[in-house]
């Protein structure tokens, strides 16, 4: 069984950051980057199914530029088997990334695609179910607990709680937060993982962005409040702003 | 010009309105009833019935999340999420980053597909036509378990009020008796941190911030609850945010409406009794 996980190079989603000056993007100067964290809980899920059944192999991807290497080589260190980087600078939309990852599955026949419900940049929450959509997959998105057998079973989370979907393969699943804890990965591990192959590959997509980014710039901040004194205080405080009867 | 609004719930079909007026447009609404089926089916269902529209739009939330990018694929749709004002037909703003930025985004192609954030929509432009959704595709998931969170209280999302606790509220005992308690006495729904559900304290489906629930209630009530970048990227659209944290220092009082320096667990019991 081939699970094919999908990981994006993302700013530290820890990082504070800034639009540029021109507002023409991010400032990224001196930011560090990482996988996208649901990126990796996908890996860290691909990897403890492979090592609960040894003939699951593990296949990391990204498209960008040749820096996303540092994010594939650590997918390594995780445990994928093997990665591809799917070389180029174009600015890719979701529509794009779901075209792009289309062609490399077509190729692949993977029985599971795994990767995070959304990226920590942009925010999205589009690609997995974009992909599903021209794969004409079933889809479980914001799962909670995988489960691999002759079906996956997968329990999502929803707006009032969670439910469990059996999907046939192949099938698309996208991670939540609480799926798993991804391990942790010492530097000797990502340079031991350098000797996993890592195949690099020109893109096949051929349409076009859908959308533009006209600009990015900061919110307007909330005026400032006040402290207040005491419990009564803050009562009146709130009968005052008619937001409490 | 015309939009699709598709409602997933009573309360989304209004929000249409909202989006139709900003959009200067007249909309349709598509109900999607509680018994919708999975995703693969539903977003072909709807795709359908969008032949026709130049936009299809949803209220923000897991359920249109899943869906609603499915139907932008099966369109070849342009699609924007979490859409918090409208420029014109085909320019947009979004948050971006946890919020920590906004990003104004052209769409290039028709149709459109847009999930949007209902607080920043206010008008009450009414629906030409309110139909349910009928064709369903075959499924291929099929959903074998339900588990709701029970209880009366309102739904998160949609509060008038909300209460929010964090993990110095120790345990899920102490947090429903207290988080739980206030909510009740205000009509409100409990929230929760990140930190609150990953240590227990509280359900998942609680969890209000980035990757949570995204809140715009009247009231905000934030107890115990430091005020992280991802925390407050849930909750800045509120109209009113009251912080109440014993630590001066904590950021969350650098954006909270009302600060109380306090431990919640002697502010809170006089608050309730104040109401």
């Amino acid at each position: 069984m081939l699970i094919l996980v999908p990981v994006k190079r993302v700013i530290d989603p820890y990082a504070k950051v800034r639009p540029l000056a021109d507002g023409s993007g991010i400032d990224t100067t001196g930011v560090k980057f990482e996988i996208n964290p649901f990126d990796e809980i996908a890996l860290e899920e691909a990897v403890r199914q492979k090592e609960k059944n040894p003939s699951v192999e593990v296949v990391a991807v990204s498209i960008g530029a040749s820096e996303c290497e540092e994010q594939l080589r650590k997918a390594l260190a995780i445990g994928a088997d093997r990665a591809i980087l799917i070389e180029t600078t174009n600015t890719y939309d979701s529509p794009m990334v779901a075209e792009e990852l289309r062609h490399l599955i077509e190729e692949l026949q993977p029985s599971v695609v795994l990767m995070g419900k959304q990226a920590t940049d942009d925010d999205n929450n589009q690609a997995g179910q974009m992909l599903a959509a021209k794969l004409d997959w079933p889809q479980a998105t914001f799962a909670s607990k995988v489960d691999l057998g002759s079906s996956a079973k997968v329990t999502r989370e929803t707006d009032s709680g969670e439910e469990t979907l059996e999907l046939p393969f192949p099938c698309l699943i996208t991670t939540d937060l609480r799926l798993n804890e991804p391990r942790y990965i010492a530097l000797p591990g990502i340079i031991k993982a350098r000797s996993k192959p890592l195949d690099r590959r020109p893109p096949k997509v051929t349409s076009t962005p859908k959308t533009r980014r006209v600009r990015v710039e900061s919110p307007p901040p909330r005026a400032a409040g006040i402290k207040v004194g005491s419990v009564d205080e803050l009562v009146a405080a709130l009968k005052d702003r008619g937001v409490l009867a | 010009m015309k939009l699709l609004h598709v409602a997933f719930g009573a309360s989304d079909a209004d929000s249409g309105g909202g989006l139709a007026s900003a959009l200067g447009m007249e909309f349709d609404v598509l109900e999607i009833g509680s018994d919708a089926p999975p995703a693969d089916s539903l977003a072909k269902a709807i795709a359908q019935r969008a032949q026709g529209y130049s936009h299809v739009s949803a209220v923000s939330s897991m359920q249109s999340k899943d869906v609603m990018a499915r139907v932008a694929g099966i369109l070849e749709a342009a699609m924007v999420t979490d859409v918090i004002q409208v420029d014109s037909a085909t320019v947009f703003k979004r948050p971006i980053v946890a919020g920590t930025m906004v990003e104004t985004v052209e769409t290039l192609v028709n149709p459109v597909v847009l999930t949007f954030r209902p607080a920043g929509f206010k008008g009450r432009a009414s629906a030409g036509s309110s139909t349910a959704i009928v064709s369903v595709a075959p499924e291929k998931a099929t959903r074998i378990s339900v588990s709701a969170r029970g209880g009366s209280r309102p739904d998160l999302t949609q509060a008038k009020v909300v209460v929010s606790g964090g993990r110095p509220l120790k345990d899920a005992a102490t947090f429903e008796s207290v988080i739980g308690g206030l909510a009740d006495a205000l009509g409100g729904a409990a929230g929760a941190t990140r930190a609150a559900v990953d240590s227990g304290i509280a359900a998942n489906e609680l969890q209000v911030g980035q990757t949570g629930k995204i809140v715009a209630p009247d009231l905000y009530i934030a107890a115990g609850i430091s005020g992280s970048t991802q925390h407050m990227a849930g909750i800045k659209d509120s109209k009113v945010i009251v912080a109440i944290n014993k630590d001066p220092d904590a950021p969350i009082f650098e954006f909270a409406d009302f600060g109380l320096v306090a431990d919640l667990f002697e502010a809170i019991p006089v608050l309730k009794s104040k109401i």
